[in-house]
């Protein structure tokens, strides 16, 4: 059952972030939008890991709670004035939350390749149901005209409108997320979910009710996408339907698989390879005409992972660093 | 309730019900005897229904096109299983689904480099372009009838396969088993390659047939796919007789839906989904 | 010794039916077992045993008959709440949690038997009373020097002690045991018959076994099932002398019954 990283990896982490925490002073404004927007979907990978590393749950319908709170913060964002993070977060987080209780009270019902399915249709349903309305802009998408603030009173602590402050709040948010998620997983709870994973059926023969924690997992999980998918929106300002589509729930799957499933650190660096491993291919410098067709390279690239490196980079560092913990 | 208007939405419905079955009964066929999920199922239905739009502008006929399309499709479901699909076997369902949506991915930009992004129609061959006279004012298309036949006669020739033969029964245990298979005296790389690809041909052949009534368009793929999940979880995994009716509840519902709540109509197919969710959560003849 | 009398009972069926389509696993048992008693269920393969077992803890529903604890009838409760009210079994095929370690293994036996682990701030290890549960747990079943290996890593034998480890660390009132013996040497089955027995004065043990010197070792009741229907329960001796009982088993492997003479 997994703790904290061995010493080396930890090192490795910490310098990591080090090094993100450098590159404000460095980059430009295209790389720093870059880089934050590889940290929120870090957070998002991570959310994901907990659920299918960590509770054996395979979710394809995960970007429908990232995308949901999106549109959440839209819809109680208006055009006057910037919305309090105070009260905007949670309302955000609350709605996902409660949305994420329904879909994972019926979802958990099923098993295996069932709930693989019904993740997915019910996604496509959110996505559907925004896409056909006219309740946030339709497929065109909807815009986030003033991005929200953290204040007390009339102190402004915080504007995500800075992209300097973004970026800290989301490594930031990244690291406690990060370390919230261990202090959990170590937990009676954490326990709990970690059995199920193994061996389901053994655990309800001990005498859990093996659905309420995996509904309770599932809630928590999307409740953390909803917290990047909040940071997300804020980024550009803008949702769109493809945030809950099946593409990137499938890429959120991909990042967590290429970073290493169930160690989750490593589905961080994955969101943060995937995006890299994007622009490079959708650079005409780096790979020539196929520029214009990257998601075959892309496609190709998945498929390369799943085939050679099934244990991702996770799996790759943990035995680098002598930890047999998760290697299955 | 102009109770006409309501018939033909219903025949219509049954119609896409039972090209939702023949769709999803490749995606079965495949889950059962193979024991992989395979996300690009709905890629072969899009594949399907591109090369029956190109053939039929080359050959000026449907049929021709379809005879040209399947052993294309054939071909290619071969061709994908040896190379790609091959590797899953013993992989857990994460990597399949992964797997197969890397191909996704490529077979979309593809689709978007050998034709284009514009939406298509197929013209119905001069034979079947006829309709049948329901009232004064209103009548069905054959080829809508045609169809729903060809689609039926698939059915039950799948039916007959599933009931009668050995294979059948492997497919209704609902488990891959090699051992089993082999000890049938088949080389099992050939069959599972000619499995997969008629699997697959199954979706691109319910492609091609339903070119004409259906917009060809990118995303089609997609669409039928999750519909077809729908439509296996309602139905049960490893249940022909739940498909069937699976699909045939889908495709009313759908239809009616768009009948009676036109603005939240793409949400009823899910509704049912949930409502069975709440009742069966292995489908209503699944195996848990 | 006569067999408990359903008002002394701990834990009783009756009439318990399982048909599987046409085919009937099991119809009509009717068993007893009370504290302190190791009841043996014993029968050719096939003869409904396991099933049985699946209708006691819960894992199957029966299709007739009841099935009462303490007094309570908990005829179709799911597994989940039948373990959590004392009734724990172990299995013929080993079903541990390979990748965790034989402690981490007892370690979720023993939180089991905590109100609620919905608890997500403190650490698990500190929750005493589970810690303690699975270091006696453990410690009876001769684990101790393997707490920290994983289960994966450890011999079948010692799989199969960590199978009767867990079920200690639940703390269950009725011990029901599928086969433990089953694919054990000599020495392995003595220490792990031993130690079945050293348990028995405080629980409620029903066992499946195939292994006829170790159930006529320890058993105090037999009841002896064929096609899923009893054939006759008693004490050892009875069993051993039972016309009936040879009949059914000569040339099977209970042909030998205890080292008494053919």
């Amino acid at each position: 059952m997994t703790g904290l990283p061995s010493r080396p990896i930890f090192i490795l982490l910490i310098a990591v972030i080090a090094a993100l925490v450098l590159v404000p002073l460095g980059g430009d404004k295209y790389w720093i939008k870059l880089v934050t927007r590889m940290l929120v979907l870090g957070i998002f990978a991570m959310s994901l890991d907990f659920l299918v590393g960590y509770t054996g749950l395979v979710s394809f319908g995960h970007a429908a709670f990232f995308g949901l709170s999106g549109y959440f913060l839209h819809l109680i964002s208006s055009d006057e004035a910037a919305v309090n993070m105070l009260w905007a977060l949670p309302v955000c987080l609350g709605g996902t939350a409660l949305v994420a209780a329904v879909i994972g009270a019926l979802s958990v019902r099923t098993k295996g390749i069932y709930f693989i399915m019904v993740t997915l249709a019910f996604a496509q349903m959110l996505f559907y149901f925004f896409h056909d309305s006219d309740l946030a802009g339709g497929s065109d998408g909807a815009f986030i005209y003033i991005k929200p603030v953290l204040a007390i009173g009339q102190t402004v602590l915080l504007n995500l409108d800075n992209r300097y402050s973004l970026f800290f709040v989301t490594l930031a948010s990244l690291v406690a997320i990060y370390g919230l998620l261990v202090v959990v997983l170590r937990s009676p709870f954490g326990r709990v979910i970690q059995g199920i994973r193994v061996n389901e059926h053994r655990m309800l023969a001990l005498g859990f009710n093996t659905y309420v924690y995996k509904l309770v997992s599932f809630v928590i999980a999307g409740t953390i996408a909803g917290y990047a998918g909040f940071l997300f929106a804020s980024i550009d300002g803008f949702v769109s339907p493809e945030l809950l589509g099946w593409q990137e729930s499938g890429l959120a799957l991909v990042m967590v698989i290429l970073g290493g499933m169930g160690t989750l650190f490593g589905p961080a660096l994955g969101a943060i390879t995937l995006l890299g491993v994007e622009e490079i291919f959708r650079d005409k410098a780096l790979v020539g005409f196929m520029a214009e067709h990257w998601q075959i390279l892309m496609g190709g690239f998945v498929i390369a992972i799943v085939l050679f490196m099934k244990n991702g980079l996770g799996g790759v560092l943990l035995r680098i660093a002598g930890d047999r913990r998760r290697e299955r | 309730m102009d109770w006409l208007l309501l018939l033909i939405q219903t025949l219509n419905g049954i119609q896409y019900g039972l090209l939702l079955f023949l769709i999803a009964s490749g995606l079965t066929l495949v889950f059962g005897i193979m024991g992989v999920i395979n996300l690009a199922h709905g890629s072969f239905y899009m594949i399907g229904a591109y090369l029956a739009y190109s053939f039929t502008e080359l050959t000026g006929s449907l049929p021709l096109a379809i005879l040209l399309g399947i052993p294309v499709t054939l071909v290619l479901g071969f061709v994908v299983e040896r190379l790609f699909i091959t590797h899953l076997y013993h992989r857990n369902h994460l990597q399949q689904v992964l797997l197969t949506f890397g191909l996704i991915l490529i077979f979309n930009e593809l689709q978007l480099i050998i034709w284009d992004g514009d939406p298509h129609g197929v013209p119905v061959p001069e034979m079947l372009s006829g309709s049948i006279p329901l009232s004064d004012t209103l009548s069905y298309p054959v080829y809508r009838i045609f169809l729903s036949l060809v689609c039926l006669f698939f059915a039950g020739t799948l039916a007959l396969i599933i009931q009668r033969t050995r294979i059948g029964m492997r497919i209704r245990a609902g488990a891959s088993n090699r051992d089993m298979v082999e000890s049938l005296g088949i080389n099992i790389r050939i069959l599972y390659a000619i499995v997969f690809s008629v699997g697959v041909t199954l979706a691109g052949v319910a492609g091609m047939l339903a070119a004409p009534v259906e917009t060809v368009y990118p995303g089609m793929g997609e669409q039928i796919l999750i519909i077809s999940f729908v439509v296996v979880v309602i139905g049960g995994i490893g249940s022909v007789k739940g498909a069937f009716l699976g699909a045939l509840a889908i495709g009313i519902a759908d239809v009616y839906g768009q009948i009676f709540l036109p603005g939240a109509s793409s949400v009823v197919v899910y509704a049912l989904m949930a409502a069975v969710l709440l009742w069966r959560p292995s489908g209503l003849f699944g195996r848990g | 010794m006569m067999a408990p009398s359903a008002s002394e009972s701990i834990l009783h069926a009756e009439g318990l039916s399982k048909n599987f389509g046409g085919l009937k696993a099991v119809h009509g048992v009717t068993l007893a077992c009370e504290k302190g008693q190791i009841h043996a269920v014993i029968g050719p393969n096939g003869a409904g045993k396991t099933t049985l077992i699946n209708l006691l803890s819960g894992d199957l529903a029966p299709s007739d008959g009841r099935i009462i604890f303490k007094g309570r009838d908990i005829t179709n409760l799911p597994a989940h709440r039948v373990s959590r009210l004392g009734i724990g079994r172990s299995y013929q095929r080993t079903n541990i949690f390979l990748e965790f370690t034989c402690w981490q293994n007892c370690w979720l036996s023993g939180q089991s038997r905590e109100s609620s682990s919905l608890q997500f701030f403190k650490p698990a290890g500190a929750v005493a009373a589970v810690r303690a549960r699975a270091e006696d747990a453990l410690r009876v079943a001769g684990l101790e020097a393997r707490a920290d290996v994983p289960a994966c890593e450890i011999s079948y034998g010692e799989q199969r002690q960590l199978e009767i480890a867990m079920l200690l660390a639940m703390e269950p009132e009725v011990l029901l045991l599928d086969e433990p013996l089953a694919g054990m040497g000599g020495e392995e089955s003595a220490h792990v018959i031993d130690l079945i027995g050293r348990i028995s004065t405080d629980h409620a043990i029903v066992l499946i076994e195939h292994d006829m010197d170790a159930v006529f070792a320890v058993a105090d009741v037999l009841t002896v099932m064929v096609d899923g229907e009893i054939l006759e329960s008693g004490s050892p001796e009875d069993i051993r002398a039972s016309d009936r009982v040879r009949e059914a088993y000569l040339g099977d492997e209970i042909g030998d019954l205890g080292g008494v003479a053919e």
